[in-house]
């Protein structure tokens, strides 16, 4: 056992005490709360390289694991054990969440800098970060399951930070309750699986562990309703959970909406972390997903769960890219571009295995935190504007943002060769090729990176090409503007300059660059040659071999997927970059092409009011029902109640003032009569009692001597 | 007369003295020094009959009375210190005068 594998409860601690010193210390202390968060982070982060560099010392030897925990609390004679695991899925996630946390931390310094709640952001988020990596950590459901409620927990209160805007309060509760659907699954599941294995440690030392094969054995045989085996139905369940928290088809609805928040906090949060939570999930109980599989051709499982995953996470990547095409908030087309990437990630898991589905992950969550922290510098730049109808032409503004923007573009567009999107997409794609079941999912696959591609030129194009289109209120920025020479404003980010935008201070574009750099470089730990990351998850070697590119069809693959970015980024360009937006009131060119459709994707498929109509709708009604019941029919029931009771009440109030009491009256007045002549017998003078007592006394003695002869 | 005798005698007419003090006399202190005396003939009762009783080796008597004085010597301090409350009270240590606990 590693010293960090014994430790790496301290990973998750450190921002969580981070976070209570924050919320126990007075209120104004900017730079007390920036430093605690960071410098937790920055722990966490140091320890979580000491995790990996652990798990990579041992690469090589087979799977490496080591799991250490303790025992929490007793019922009858188990015990429930909360317990971590180190192993190669725990460590990569481990860097990438913590590092991630730290740069949106530092940004947020910048960002946050004019909040007056400046504290609770960052006790919140570093509360968010102690939950997250305590999921990423967990090798225990029920540590697992507490940390992803916490981690609900904080996207509440940070969706819900500005809370007086009424439309981020219903974002918030939006959220919660949404993915409280799917979490419900995820406790049934969990329920399940304890009552089948009698644990919830994933793996134990001794090959106990629900995920082990034992246990996975017994539970494939075991079938229950509709032909379905144990292990399907609670691998579908948990699923339930993922799909919730990773804002999946049914579940998505959530997740745009929670734009509403800091931009910080959208990146970290709802683009980098916490949506992926739901993958890493599916990707931990992989073995419960893919047990008593089928071997594919490439000896890829196939399996119901994993059949869903797949059709799941396929049609959520081509719904929601098409969304995003019309969208016009800078956030929302992030927001949906994200919701398609976890779509593309689940049809990686279902098609591909737990490399394939983790490598989208890892490369999606860096050059997502990016664009999103991209665009938060754009929005900050601009003034709190988020319309990228009413900007434009920022190129020239933001030239650090506009180049580590492009680069997140480009390597979520998935451009060839140089950026991890492409090869981290092209895994997915290849897997889906040779996925044995059918091959929609390909084509869907397919068609959503085509739409991936064009509507990132056409977010690039709007906000950054062309003219400003936003409004200059004062007239010398005006003038400064059109000669082009204006320079860095010295009070940058203030909320009294309404001119033109202006590139964000260093503590937020030195975290873009550093994101861009990892945008770029980290697709080359996974390419065909070199599959280093599916033979580090799986703890085998992985051998540098260029051939590989070439066979098996991968070298076609490979240009059909670039060809395809190349039609979308052209397609893109074609639409919205050669004719440029002059004004905000201008429409859209496919709504000048296609009402109808534009109409349909503008909003988002009529998804939000279909729920209106009808889940929505009923819960209202029911609840209108219910309280119906409660005014009139339990009210008038206990309201009868109230009245039998007041009339006991009067009734017994009648015989305790005309009967008990007159019998109490008397007695009390004749024992108070008795007590002053009593008392006259005395005279307050002391030797008087003495007398008596020593009177008394000769009276006792001569009784004694004499009375008692007779 | 045996010297048991002789001390139940010395003992009962010390007894008879402290009554008569205590109650006669009007001055509070006066009293308090009647049932002094009082107390001190019920130690010499313990004294005569354990020196002459049937078991002198044991100490039983003695303890019981170096007890006695022990607690004599509190009781007396509570009782002059309630007299000086009295007195500062009433202004007066005339027992005739102090009556506030009439019925």
């Amino acid at each position: 056992m590693t010293w960090i594998a014994q430790n790496l409860w301290l990973i998750p601690v450190l921002p969580l005490a981070a976070a209570a010193v924050i919320a126990v210390n007075k209120q104004p202390q900017r730079k007390l709360a920036a430093t605690l968060a960071i410098g937790s982070m920055v722990l966490a982060f140091l320890l979580s390289l000491c995790a990996l560099s652990a798990t990579l010392l041992h690469h090589g030897d087979g799977a490496f694991r080591e799991v250490a925990g303790f025992n929490w609390l007793q019922f009858g004679g188990q015990w429930l054990q909360l317990s971590w695991v180190l192993d190669p899925l725990t460590a990569i996630m481990l860097v990438m969440v913590s590092f991630v946390s730290l740069l949106i931390f530092i940004f947020s310094v910048g960002y946050m800098a004019h909040d007056e709640n400046f504290m609770r952001f960052f006790c919140f988020l570093s509360l968010f970060a102690a939950a997250m990596l305590g999921v990423v950590i967990a090798n225990n459901l029920l540590l697992f399951f507490i940390c992803w409620e916490l981690v609900g927990l904080t996207s509440y209160l940070l969706i819900g930070f500005w809370y007086h805007k009424p439309s981020a309060a219903a974002a918030a509760k939006k959220a919660f309750v949404t993915t409280r659907i799917g979490d419900l699954g995820l406790l049934l599941g969990m329920v399940w699986l304890y009552a089948q294995t009698g644990t919830l440690n994933f793996y134990t030392t001794n090959g106990l562990g629900c995920l082990e094969q034992s246990a996975l054995s017994a539970m494939v045989t075991h079938i229950t309703a509709a032909g379905m085996a144990v292990s399907t139905a609670i691998g579908l369940l948990i699923f339930l959970g993922a799909v919730g928290k990773s804002g999946q088809l049914p579940l998505h609805v959530w997740l745009p909406d929670a734009m509403e928040g800091p931009t910080p906090v959208s990146a970290l949060i709802h683009a980098a972390t916490m949506v992926a939570a739901g993958v890493f999930l599916v990707a931990r109980v992989y073995p419960l997903m893919s047990a008593g599989a089928v071997a594919g051709e490439q000896g890829v499982p196939v399996t119901t769960a994993l059949t869903v995953v797949t059709w799941i996470g396929a049609l959520t990547a081509i719904f929601a890219a098409s969304i995003a095409v019309a969208q016009t908030d800078i956030k929302r087309i992030l927001a949906y571009s994200t919701v398609s990437q976890l779509g593309y990630m689940m049809l990686g898991l279902g098609v591909g295995g737990v490399a394939v589905g983790m490598f989208h992950l890892i490369t999606h969550a860096f050059f997502k935190a990016l664009l999103f922290l991209g665009s938060g510098s754009v929005i900050h730049g601009c003034h709190e504007e988020q319309d990228v109808r009413k900007m434009g032409g920022l190129k020239k503004f933001m030239p650090v943002t506009f180049a580590t923007y492009a680069i997140g573009m480009l390597a979520l567009a998935g451009f060839p060769l140089f950026f991890s999107g492409f090869w981290s997409k092209d895994e997915i794609l290849h897997a889906a090729h040779g996925w044995p079941v059918s091959h929609i999912p390909f084509f869907i696959g397919c068609a959503g990176a085509l739409l991936t591609a064009f509507y990132m030129t056409r977010q690039v194009a709007l906000v950054f090409f062309g003219e400003y289109r936003g409004s200059r209120r004062k007239e010398a920025h005006i003038s400064s503007a059109r000669t082009g020479t204006k320079s860095e404003p010295p009070h940058v980010g203030s909320y009294e300059d309404q001119g033109e935008p202006h590139e964000s201070p260093a503590v937020m574009t030195l975290p873009l660059v550093i994101l861009a750099v990892f945008a770029i470089l980290l697709g080359f730990i996974g390419t065909p040659a070199w599959p280093w990351f599916d033979g580090f998850l799986k703890g085998e070697p992985a051998a540098f071999d260029f051939s590989r590119l070439t066979e098996g069809g991968t070298l076609g693959l490979m240009l059909a997927s670039a060809a395809i970015v190349f039609t979308g980024l052209g397609l893109g360009w074609w639409l919205y970059g050669k004719r440029l937006r002059r004004t905000v009131e201008e429409p859209d060119v496919l709504q000048v092409a296609q009402p109808a459709v534009f109409r349909l994707l503008e909003n988002k498929y009529f998804v939000d009011e279909i729920y209106e109509a009808t889940v929505i709708r009923f819960n209202a009604g029911a609840a209108g029902f219910c309280d119906f019941l409660d005014r009139w029919i339990w009210g008038g029931v206990v309201l009868l109640v109230t009245w039998v009771t007041l009339g006991l009440a009067r009734l017994y109030r009648f015989t305790d003032d005309f009967v008990v009491n007159l019998g109490f009256d008397t007695g009390c007045e004749a024992l108070r009569e008795g007590g002053g002549e009593l008392s006259g017998w005395h005279s307050g003078r002391v030797q008087n009692y003495l007398r008596v007592i020593g009177v008394a006394l000769v009276v006792l003695i001569l009784f004694l001597i004499w009375g008692r002869k007779s | 007369m045996t010297p048991l005798q002789g001390c139940l005698l010395v003992s009962s007419l010390l007894f008879a003295i402290g009554l008569a003090g205590a109650v006669t006399r009007r001055n509070a202190i006066l009293a308090l020094v009647g049932i002094e005396l009082m107390l001190n003939a019920a130690n010499l009762n313990f004294i005569a009959f354990w020196r002459y009783g049937p078991n002198p080796e044991a100490l039983s008597g003695l303890m019981v009375v170096i007890f006695s004085i022990a607690i004599a010597a509190a009781e007396a301090a509570v009782g002059l210190a309630l007299i000086i409350a009295i007195y500062r009270h009433y202004k007066t240590a005339n027992l005739d005068e102090i009556k506030d606990l009439k019925g």
